[in-house]
């Protein structure tokens, strides 16, 4: 998937290059249209036209404030302190419930991978509990487990696990069997195997399977907040909406989506790292 | 290394047969052979003889429907240790995620007896046993195909192993780096005694670099000829190839062949 965005950036790239050499062009529109700058042009002209609706009251100014307001909001919820106080419990839970869920992914992936037993045990159990919607299995959690943390962090695990387990399971069975043999032809066996052969070479499906559960993470994470919490993001968002400060509100989701894309960021940047080898492998083989 | 004569690989009254889409096909039919110590014994044949299938058989990779192989008196049922194989598609063979270096010290790592700093002084020796001092730290699809298979050769030496099992190494490298890595492959086997089985569909590349040259008919494979190869020890890519004895061992097996695909009668052998 990255190698795509990767390519796809190349080319845009290219095609920037080409337009900014056709000299029988004016400057100004010399610099391209097709950098992301334009994107980010656009969510300028978005909000322009929310706070030009917002002023123009096109909808009940109550329910729909001005985005300066909500920004400034924002800023003054960031300055207080009240948002990170809000934030931080909200990423101990789901950074709690993703690795919980990560690992297990990954061990049971591995696991139905390797030992066809394992499969024609889980598989069937993997496929019913699946497509079940988190939401669904809240109140059953809340009935067990109660409302605190443990609740929260299980329903997170819960919903990770899937992604990555499916992953991980189509990465292991996707190893190249050259490499099993070639591992086998020096006696290398067992866990070891695993940790120097198998693990490496279905990093990209981890990975795959790790970047999807993170968006599930963050979901799972502002829902069961929603219902049951006294603190985190997802309860400060209801709680507002309930006590109509609506520009917290907006502020609480205005948060989430800067959260979002800091935590995608920081994921593609470590994604690329660890995957260096992968894009220069396929891309020298493609 | 432990011995340079006797028997080290004994292949026994060896059949194998697949069964594919139903049917069974025997892809080896009756193999007796022996592997002298510090031999270097080409194994050549038409493609699909199952060449690639005795080898993989003699590396403990595969087993055999019946007949048995020996590595110095003991049964193989699983890779032997001190036989190591080498690959003929390195691109696949090396692992993407290791540098060469890495790579190289892969079989090290396993043996567990020696220290960090004794794998990498063995494996940077390797690599400039194969000359590719300065590409330590360098990815395998960094660099071309025949310093590939250099790295996978350096890879398989690392071990110090006693025989080299080698399916179609050079096949996959143009005809100039195919010279080179012959020429290296020859002086390794040389200086570290190694006994090598090499499979090559290539009746110059085995006479070239062998003291003993096997070859299988068409399948069911079976042994057609099993010549010794008796050209001076220094070879060379061009007087070699060029020695009366060389043309006639090239004909011979040709013949062979070509005899054996019903492309000619045969006359000379």
């Amino acid at each position: 998937m990255t190698y795509t965005r990767r390519s796809d950036r190349l080319s845009a790239e290219d095609t920037s290059a080409g337009v900014a050499s056709d000299a029988s062009l004016p400057a100004r529109r010399n610099w391209s249209w097709n950098t992301r700058l334009i994107g980010v042009a656009f969510i300028g002209v978005l909000l322009v036209l929310w706070e030009i609706a917002a002023a123009n009251a096109i909808f009940p100014p109550m329910s729909f404030p001005r985005i300066s307001s909500i920004i400034s909001t924002w800023w003054q919820l960031v300055v207080s302190g009240e948002l990170p106080g809000e934030v931080l419990p909200s990423l101990w839970r789901m950074f709690a419930g993703y690795f919980i869920g990560v690992a297990l992914g990954v061990s049971l992936g591995l696991l139905m991978g390797y030992i066809p037993f394992f499969y024609n045990l889980l598989e069937p159990i993997t496929e019913i509990l699946r497509p079940i919607p988190s939401p669904a299995y809240l109140p059953i959690m809340i009935l067990f487990l109660g409302i605190d943390d443990e609740m929260k962090i299980f329903m997170i695990a819960f919903a990770t696990v899937f992604p990555v387990l499916l992953n991980t399971y189509s990465g292991v069975r996707s190893v190249d069997p050259i490499q099993l043999q070639t591992a086998r032809t020096f006696g290398v066996y067992g866990r070891k195997l695993v940790t120097q052969v198998v693990l490496p070479a279905s990093s990209p499906y981890i990975f795959t399977g790790m970047r999807v559960s993170l968006a599930v993470a963050l979901i799972v994470m502002v829902i069961s907040e929603m219902v049951a919490a006294s603190s985190g993001i997802g309860y400060f968002i209801l709680s507002a909406e309930r006590g109509f400060k609506i520009r917290d509100m907006f502020a609480g989701v205005l948060t989430l989506a800067i959260l979002g894309y800091i935590l995608n960021r920081l994921f593609l940047l470590i994604e690329n790292r660890v995957l260096a080898w992968h894009y220069g492998y396929t891309q020298q083989r493609s | 290394m432990s011995q340079l004569s006797g028997t080290v690989l004994r292949v026994r009254g060896l059949h194998k047969s697949f069964v594919a889409a139903g049917r069974a096909t025997v892809a080896l039919n009756g193999i007796d052979l022996g592997i002298e110590g510090g031999s270097f014994v080409s194994i050549i044949g038409p493609s699909g003889c199952g060449k690639s299938t005795l080898l993989q058989i003699m590396a403990g990779l595969a087993s055999p429907s019946s007949g048995d192989v020996f590595c110095e008196q003991m049964r193989v049922q699983g890779p032997p240790p001190g036989v190591v194989y080498v690959f003929q598609q390195y691109t696949r063979s090396l692992f993407p995620w290791k540098t060469v270096e890495r790579n190289v010290a892969f079989g090290l790592e396993n043996i567990g007896t020696m220290s960090r700093t004794e794998i990498a002084s063995r494996a940077r020796e390797m690599i400039g046993l194969v000359k590719l001092t300065g590409f330590e730290r360098h990815y395998p699809w960094q660099l071309s195909g025949g310093m590939q298979q250099r790295v996978a050769i350096a890879r398989a030496l690392a071990c110090r192993p006693a025989v080299l099992l080698m399916d179609e190494p050079f096949s996959a490298v143009d005809a100039l780096t195919r010279a080179g890595l012959q020429e290296l492959l020859r002086s390794l086997w040389r200086e570290l005694n190694l006994t090598v089985v090499f499979v090559t569909h290539d009746v110059d590349e085995g006479v070239y670099l062998s003291t003993r040259v096997v070859a299988l008919t068409r399948a069911p494979g079976a042994i057609a000829i099993d010549v010794p190869i008796e050209l001076p020890a220094a070879r060379d890519q061009i007087a070699t190839r060029a020695l009366p004895a060389y043309l006639e061992y090239r004909a011979r097996l040709l013949a062979q062949l070509f005899a054996d695909e019903g492309l000619k009668s045969v006359e000379a052998a």
